[in-house]
């Protein structure tokens, strides 16, 4: 009894620390490293950076800790320009990817329940092409001769092209297309639970369909909408591909500066420097809503 | 009743696809009513509810309150208040809010709101609960919150929709008296939807019986019961015998009806003419039996053999089979605590009632 008892907290013990284990390898061990990285110095070699611990020709082992990327994060103002502009781009996708997303996922939970999974089928089949492509589609339709263009012309609507491709507005198209199904499907999963007597009751008690919305149904989908939101941000943070293929020289954000560091320069102290700063960013609002959740849990 | 009825629905009728869950209602209701409307489920009863609600339209027909027309009208502008089967309280709010949302919509001042609120919670008796979210509340207590938030805005007409329904036994017969209570101190008009006779008899005023989307009956839960209509208003509340014969004769107050399966002539209040030889159907309680010695030639007398007893304490029920095979019940009330049963299986009884404590059905 005892020693099946035993197994079973072994048992237990195993799931519970697999997840812990995951976290470790795969994530804190690569950003310990990442971090090493960044506080080394560069050099032409292969690996491009010194070690920390070096022995020098006294032939004592010293600790050479090197906070200059970071210093030159905070003095050159390029970086905390990209900073900014990711935080932009972020913020502005995330926007429109609500006030998109936010409407289209509603109509699909009010939807009658044999239309939803089909609509739901068109979110998501999309991807089941490769992002690349799909990226690249886009330029297709938003250059100067692109299919945007011709049919704004076909229309009548505009004389000659405007530039779209290129611009920060191609890459805000991008980034809103391609992460919409990131808050489409949480906020579909909070929006089709909601009870519909609760908006029936609200109407009963002298609450017009808009007010309906505004008092019930938003509040009720705020966690599907923080989750969807998160889901946007976080990684549009980070963005690489989409300002790289579709924006233009103008395009500054982290993720390309970034590539620009690790690959054109060979500069990794610094880029690892800014994947550091990166995450501590993105770790922020994450700890201050698992604050704040906590404290409403509190409340209750 | 000449007065306006409060609320009046005239041919209604609602259709979902080629259902039929309403079929061409007309029914009156009056000021201060307790009136429930009552059926199995599938009846058309909510469906009823939700049409005076606002929230379904009717393919046909016309509803009134207080002599107006308010078929179009949305729920958000009707003066009636719903309380939910879900109770539907909004789970982000505390109880305070929930009772005040309607109060809020309606643009009334904080204070008159607060005053309002906390009338609410005394009337249902849950004032230490205002700042609690509903997921911190039990089943009854929920009920109370839906309750003081559907009377909050002091509405004309209250709707229940199974207002008792997810409360267990003991709290459900408690609370079955609070309602009509306050229902009485408001002087609001309560429409109730229930498919549970036992609450639709304690608390009403009157009843409409409903069956497949019509009405089978409305009465006061007494003449419900004592004089069902038709088969099924008499098997739907509680139990009955029926006793098929045919009509042999008719005089001022009765009429004499020959059934082989009584075995004999039954003898019951009648003053409808009706033709010599049609079928019917009497139709009497278990309680209306009376025990009384063999032979005898009056009408209303059937003799059999008692083949099953059923002792629930306050009375008992008895099973006798008749000499046709038709097998009756009768109840007795068991007045003393351990007497020796007067009655045993196997026993051969004779029955008898009153010819005015029987009913005829046509149908």
């Amino acid at each position: 009894m005892s020693r099946l008892q035993r197994s079973i907290n072994w048992g237990r013990l195993g799931i519970a620390a697999l997840p812990w284990f995951w976290l470790g390898l795969f994530f804190v061990l690569p950003f310990l490293y990442v971090l090493k990285i960044s506080l080394a110095e560069p050099q032409l070699a292969q690996p491009p950076y010194m070690d920390l611990v070096r022995e020098f020709e006294d032939g004592i082992m010293t600790l050479v800790v090197n906070f200059g990327n970071y210093q030159l994060l905070l003095e050159d103002s390029l970086y905390i320009n990209a900073l900014m502009g990711s935080l932009k781009v972020a913020a502005v996708s995330t926007f429109f990817a609500v006030l998109i997303g936010y409407p289209m996922a509603y109509a699909i939970a009010r939807a009658p329940s044999h239309w939803r999974l089909p609509l739901l089928m068109l979110i998501i089949l999309p991807f089941w092409t490769s992002f690349l492509i799909r990226v690249y589609a886009w330029i297709g339709i938003l250059k100067n001769n692109g299919l945007l263009n011709q049919f704004l012309m076909w229309t009548g609507l505009i004389d000659a092209p405007i530039d779209i491709l290129y611009t920060q507005t191609a890459v805000y198209i991008g980034i809103v297309y391609s992460y919409l199904p990131f808050i489409v499907l949480p906020l579909y999963a909070t929006l089709v639970r909601l009870d519909q007597s609760l908006l029936e009751a609200a109407a009963d008690l002298g609450c017009p369909p808009l007010k309906q919305f505004l008092l019930i149904t938003l509040p009720l989908s705020l966690p599907g909408l923080i989750a969807g939101s998160m889901l946007v941000f976080i990684p549009v943070m980070g963005e690489f591909v989409i300002p790289d293929l579709l924006g233009g020289p103008n395009t500054l954000m982290l993720g390309k500066l970034m590539w620009t560091e690790f690959f054109a320069n060979k500069d990794w102290p610094l880029a690892s420097a800014l994947a550091a700063v990166l995450l501590v960013v993105l770790i922020i609002p994450f700890v201050l809503l698992r604050h704040m959740e906590q404290r409403s849990e509190e409340a209750e | 009743m000449d007065e306006e009825p409060i609320v009046r629905i005239e041919g209604v009728t609602k259709t979902f696809g080629s259902m039929y869950a309403v079929d061409d209602i007309s029914l009156q209701i009056y000021r201060g009513e307790f009136f429930s409307l009552l059926g199995s489920s599938g009846c058309g009863k909510t469906t009823l509810l939700r049409m005076l609600a606002g929230f379904e339209t009717p393919t046909q027909g016309r509803i009134y309150i207080d002599g107006k027309d308010i078929t179009d009208v949305p729920p958000y502008r009707r003066p009636i208040n719903m309380m939910f089967q879900s109770y539907a309280l909004f789970p982000h709010m505390s109880v305070i809010d929930n009772i005040a949302f309607g109060l809020k919509q309606e643009g009334m001042p904080a204070d008159a709101c607060k005053e309002r609120v906390d009338e609410m919670l005394d009337l249902v008796q849950i004032s230490a609960l205002g700042k609690r979210k509903p997921h911190q509340l039990s089943g009854g207590q929920r009920q109370r919150v839906a309750l003081a938030r559907s009377l909050a805005k002091h509405p004309r007409i209250l709707l229940l929709d199974e207002p008792l329904g997810a409360l267990d036994k003991k709290l459900r017969e408690r609370t079955q008296f609070e309602l009509v209570n306050i229902q009485e101190r408001l002087g609001i008009t309560f429409i109730v939807v229930t498919h549970d006779q036992e609450e639709a008899m304690t608390m009403s005023s009157r009843v409409a019986l409903m069956r497949e989307g019509r009405i089978e009956q409305i009465d006061t839960p007494r003449m419900i019961y004592e004089f069902p209509r038709s088969r099924y208003a008499a098997s739907f509340f509680g139990s009955i015998n029926l006793l098929h014969g045919v009509v042999d004769s008719q005089d001022e107050e009765c009429i004499n009806v020959l059934s082989d399966e009584a075995g004999g002539m039954l003898r019951v209040n009648y003053s409808h003419p009706i033709a010599i030889g049609t079928d019917v159907t009497v139709a009497v309680r278990p309680e209306k039996l009376r025990l009384i010695t063999a032979g005898t030639d009056e009408p209303n007398t059937v003799e059999g053999v008692i083949e099953e007893i059923a002792y629930l304490g306050d009375v008992s029920i008895y099973h006798v089979d008749l000499a046709s095979g038709k097998r009756i019940q009768f109840t007795q009330s068991n007045t003393q605590a351990l007497a020796e049963q007067p009655l045993d299986w196997g026993q051969t009884v004779t029955l008898t009632w009153q010819s005015q404590a029987a009913g005829v059905l046509t149908e």
